[in-house]
């Protein structure tokens, strides 16, 4: 069967898949709406919660990351799996015992105050906005590649996917679909991961493949032999890093604590049934992730490693039919500088920016570029690092099928992560502001009316930013980290692990802390991007790892401010105790 | 102890909440335990991250794990392993010190 038929068939599958899940587990309640009725299973809702985490960034573009980048990426490793730690030791069973329905919920409670649940409101559809568009892009880029039809169309009909199961089934809904795109993602990640391994050093398990010896007869281990031969190409060791230690060392505890602050993971811990099950989920969770976060360093070192020894000094008309179907599709492009028919890879960039092909072919067959060359580096070859993980069943020399199924993968991942982000839209609007800010007296209808009216609200306007991204939102998706690490994060820890923080101290530790690192960002993300370099940054830090300054900046303000004002009331020092303590979780509260 | 609080109340009602002073020891001993478990595993999450995948990476590399440089391989897997055994191993000691101070749910 042909692929393009292969790929209809999945695709169309799944999706079917997920909406018969919604249709089946549709959303009678707030409760069931909020936190899918607070009875999930903890290792049902530790899968959920990975294919929640793990986005179209995390599928598609983090083990390209870590091929073109080698040790440096791993602040994304650490990062994004070290978190989980905070989350279960720090955050999630006290959430869990707390028994509301949402992050501001907690905030606005715990420093009793309609000011701090606004600000949180604030701060989480902030955060969540820049998120969500990233994941919209993902699924119309999806589309786009592996089904021929255009972005606009691809977003549009994931928004027509999301919308369903998410407005109809709400957190109970998206519960069981993100299980069944979870199993989606993880197997079509994992089956070329497996060929590749054993393809290239005889081992199939990945995480062993990358410290096994090649299989070529060398004798030499992967890493060795890929630092090799990148040195060789005037590039640097794979194994070394370029990062200052200073920014190596924030970005990651910028993206662990962001990890912990992040609301649409949170509130995940929300639907298990008691507060020992937070802990235990939060650990299911992080080994559903960790079999992607540790497979993803193997793919890239292989990955790489075969794309020089098959595409270097090889004439292009030769080249392998993934590199011709990928150079189609404009990841890849070639640029004959020295004009021997070779394709020349080497350390620096080809030309500047994207590819602007000018619709000729060349002698070898290559797709002619009008990007004027790069006359620093002999480099003549354009490399879009997404494709490592798109291109990986082609690599392998794999049946049609998995490319079907990589194509499944990466909207589960992109459409998982979008639902999950869209449910705490919903959540903040039409209970935070709307139930306990601005119209106590609603009934449970008309809230849960409420909630799916925002839900759609949402899904345009993820639709919107999906289809006509703004320049900043690919410049501050990465940052949404950032923004929760020097945000929520302290405002939820304080309020656990502090009886004497009061509303005065959170709020003003919050706001400075949004207010901090949003401006640093924007500084040298929009303002003066041309001043974005180690020695215009504060303490040699990037913007991707300030937010760990706007956390300590969030921490002493309100520490400071707290000590100045008067002390939590009676009631909240109780709420305190109360929550420390497993005891008694009982089910979520139902208003 | 019992706070199934199905009222209209964000915050639980004050009565719900232990008053007595044995449970007040109970539960102040319960979170002393808990705040010295906390701080041992959270030394061990900072040591095999920050410490072993990047403040002493160079020193590592100087040792291989089969085909991996030691430093890199924490930095890139090791210490995504230990996070899991660290989050497990909570659980499981949490549980115990719970059901110690008879506090678990």
């Amino acid at each position: 069967m042909e692929t393009q038929t292969l790929i209809y068939i999945f695709v169309g599958f799944s999706f079917a898949v997920y909406i018969g899940i919604a249709i089946w587990s549709r959303a009678g309640s707030t409760k069931e709406f909020y936190v899918a009725g607070g009875g999930v299973n903890p290792v049902v809702n530790g899968m959920a919660t990975a294919a929640d985490w793990m986005s179209a960034a995390s599928f598609i573009s983090m083990a390209g990351i870590i091929a073109f980048v080698g040790y440096d990426a791993s602040v994304y490793l650490m990062g994004w799996t070290g978190g989980y730690v905070l989350l279960a030791l720090l955050l999630a069973p006290y959430l869990r015992k707390f028994g509301q329905f949402t992050v501001p919920d907690f905030i606005g409670t715990r420093y009793y105050s309609k000011a701090a649940r606004v600000v949180a409101v604030v701060c989480l559809i902030f955060i969540s906005f820049t998120y969500i568009a990233g994941q919209m892009r993902g699924v119309g880029i999806v589309f786009s590649r592996f089904l021929d039809v255009d972005i606009t169309t691809g977003v549009i009909i994931g928004m027509g996917i999301v919308f369903i199961y998410s407005v109809l089934g709400g957190m109970k809904g998206i519960t069981y679909t993100q299980v069944a795109q979870f199993c989606v993602l993880i197997f079509a990640y994992m089956v070329p991961a497996f060929f590749l391994s054993f393809m290239i050093t005889g081992n199939p398990i990945p995480q062993l493949g990358l410290g096994s010896t090649v299989n070529d007869g060398s004798g030499m281990y992967v890493l060795e032999k890929l630092n090799l031969v990148l040195l060789d190409l005037g590039f640097a060791e794979y194994t070394a890093g370029q990062k200052s230690m200073i920014d190596m060392f924030a970005i990651t505890l910028a993206l662990m604590v962001g990890t912990a602050g992040l609301p649409h993971v949170i509130v995940r811990f929300f639907t298990v049934p008691k507060a020992s099950d937070a802990r235990k989920s939060a650990g299911w969770a992080l080994v559903f992730i960790a079999l992607l976060y540790t497979t993803a360093p193997a793919l890239a070192a292989f990955s790489r490693l075969n794309f020089i020894e098959t595409v270097n000094e090889q004439s292009h008309s030769v080249a392998p039919d993934w590199f011709t179907n990928w150079e189609r599709n404009d990841l890849i492009a070639f640029q004959d500088k020295n004009g021997d028919g070779k394709m020349q890879y080497r350390a620096g960039e080809a030309f500047a920016g994207k590819p602007e092909f000018t619709g000729e072919v060349g002698s070898e067959g290559e797709r002619i570029i009008a990007n004027p060359a790069n006359g620093d580096s002999e480099n003549e070859i354009y490399v879009d690092q997404d494709i490592i993980v798109l291109a990986s069943p082609e690599i392998g020399n794999l049946p049609a099928w998995v490319i079907a199924l990589v194509a499944a993968g990466g909207l589960a991942a992109a459409l998982s992560t979008a639902a999950g982000l869209l449910l705490v839209i919903s959540a903040s609007v039409s209970h935070d502001l709307l139930k306990q800010t601005f119209r106590p007296d609603i009934s449970e209808k008309g809230e849960l009316r409420a909630a799916r009216i925002a839900a759609s609200l949402a899904i345009i306007v993820a639709g919107y930013l999906g289809i006509y991204p703004p320049g900043w939102v690919a410049q501050v998706v990465a940052f949404a980290f950032g923004l929760a690490a020097a945000s929520l994060f302290p405002a939820i820890f304080m309020g656990i692990f502090s009886k004497r923080m009061n509303k005065e101290g959170a709020i003003a530790g919050m706001v400075s802390g949004l207010v901090f690192t949003f401006g640093y960002i924007l500084y040298f993300k929009l303002i003066n991007p041309a001043a974005n370099g180690p020695d215009s940054w504060l303490l040699g830090i990037s913007p991707e790892g300030i937010g760990v300054v706007g956390m300590a900046l969030n921490f002493g303000i309100a520490i400071a401010v707290a000590s100045v004002t008067a002390g939590p009331p009676l009631e909240v020092r109780k709420l305190v105790n109360s929550i420390r303590v497993p005891r008694g979780a009982g089910e979520a509260h139902v208003h | 102890m019992d706070a199934h609080h199905n009222t209209t109340e964000p915050i639980p009602a004050a009565e719900e909440i232990a008053e007595d002073g044995e449970t007040a020891l109970r539960e102040d001993a319960y979170w002393h335990e808990n705040l010295r478990l906390l701080s041992g595993l959270m030394a061990i999450w900072f040591a095999v991250s920050f410490g072993a995948g990047i403040l002493f990476r160079d020193l590592l590399d100087q040792f291989m794990l089969g085909g991996y440089p030691l430093g890199f391989w924490f930095a890139q897997q090791g210490s995504i392993y230990v996070f899991i055994a660290l989050i497990f191993y909570y659980a499981w000691r949490m549980k115990r010190i719970e059901r110690k101070y008879d506090l678990d749910d």
